[in-house]
């Protein structure tokens, strides 16, 4: 799900890093407000976490990978403005240092991953959990539901960004300048997978570490940021 | 132990069993992600390469393209495995250093 550079065109890119930049600093400031000093390490292993985990790729045999994200985790742990500006974190040094995702792209990677991901998936979490502690079934359902959502939402996301390239971008020829694949082709490819494997995925790892801390009491009745 | 402690080496643990992430795919025979082709596949795949896609997808040069060490590219899987590894490693401390810095910076600017 990490668009490399020359995707997407500049009308695209330039859009979706205009869109982050008031919410990188919506978030920047939101964190500055929540974090405590006792959570700064622990935030520190959640980036990192999210980093390590999507080295995880997942097979389909003889077709394409794929790998969880940890955003929607991230955002239950601690609430999804620092889960936004932990990710985008990740994103940027995979995109700098590791050449996974462009740097034209950031942006709208971190769009996808970094905002609409942990956004929708909190609040699913939010929605399912009601007010049952963390640490309730209802909790463990919610995370995992949420985490199945939001990758799918970032997975859909991405196809919508690439598949609108051919109608927007030609080149005198009338060949796409950037992803050659229309919507028909983005949606149905980028969808199958996600909804049958790596949603799954992503559900399964976000309950499994939620599970985990509530059950070694690293995670307290309260999550970090409320 | 401490809790943080016991959590940071989970991640460490995490990073040595990360080669799964190549040698799984290399045994079921996958390719790149969806939408993750470089040139050379695209142009496999449609027969040619989009004009602009060709121009933007050169202009950056990442330090470790693929989380490898451009020295051990083409080197075979055992240097890919030992790549991995090194630059997880690499990539987790990069993280928790800025993840650390910008709260830091956060920080100073909350006691002024």
């Amino acid at each position: 799900m990490h668009i490399p550079d020359g995707y997407l065109g500049p009308q695209t890119y330039g859009s979706m890093f205009a869109v982050m930049v008031p919410l990188w600093a919506k978030a920047y400031s939101s964190m500055k407000k929540k974090v405590k000093e006792e959570t700064i390490p622990l935030i520190a292993i959640g980036s990192a976490f999210s980093f390590v985990i999507m080295m995880f790729n997942i097979p389909i045999p003889g077709g394409t990978t794929g790998h969880a994200v940890g955003s929607v985790l991230l955002s239950i742990l601690f609430g999804p403005w620092t889960a936004l500006i932990l990710t985008s974190i990740v994103l940027i040094i995979q995109a700098l240092i590791f050449g996974d995702g462009g740097i034209t792209a950031i942006g709208a990677n971190c769009f996808n991953m970094a905002f609409a991901m942990p956004f929708v998936g909190y609040y699913i979490y939010r929605l399912i959990r009601g007010k049952s502690p963390i640490s309730s079934k209802r909790s463990l359902i919610g995370a995992g539901v949420g985490a199945y959502i939001g990758l799918n939402v970032a997975a859909l996301l991405t196809a919508l960004e690439l598949g609108i390239q051919p109608i927007i971008a030609k080149d005198s020829q009338g060949l796409p300048l950037y992803c050659p694949y229309p919507l028909k082709v983005t949606i149905p490819a980028m969808m199958i997978e996600h909804l049958l494997l790596f949603g799954i995925i992503e559900a399964v790892v976000t309950v499994l570490v939620l599970y985990y801390l509530v059950k070694t009491g690293i995670l307290k009745e309260e999550s970090y940021h409320e | 132990m401490s809790k943080t402690k016991k959590l940071f080496i989970g991640i460490l643990v995490l990073v040595l069993l990360s080669p799964l992430g190549i040698l799984l795919p290399y045994f079921f025979k996958s390719g790149s992600a969806w939408g993750e082709w470089g040139p050379d596949e695209l142009k496999e795949m449609i027969g040619y390469v989009p004009k602009g896609l060709e121009r933007l997808s050169s202009f950056w040069n990442p330090i470790f393209p693929d989380y490898n060490l451009k020295i051990w590219i083409e080197k075979g899987l055992f240097y890919e495995i030992l790549g991995y590894v090194i630059t997880g490693l690499l990539g987790v401390t990069i993280v928790i250093g800025i993840t650390y810095l910008i709260i830091l910076v956060d920080k100073k600017t909350k006691n002024r």
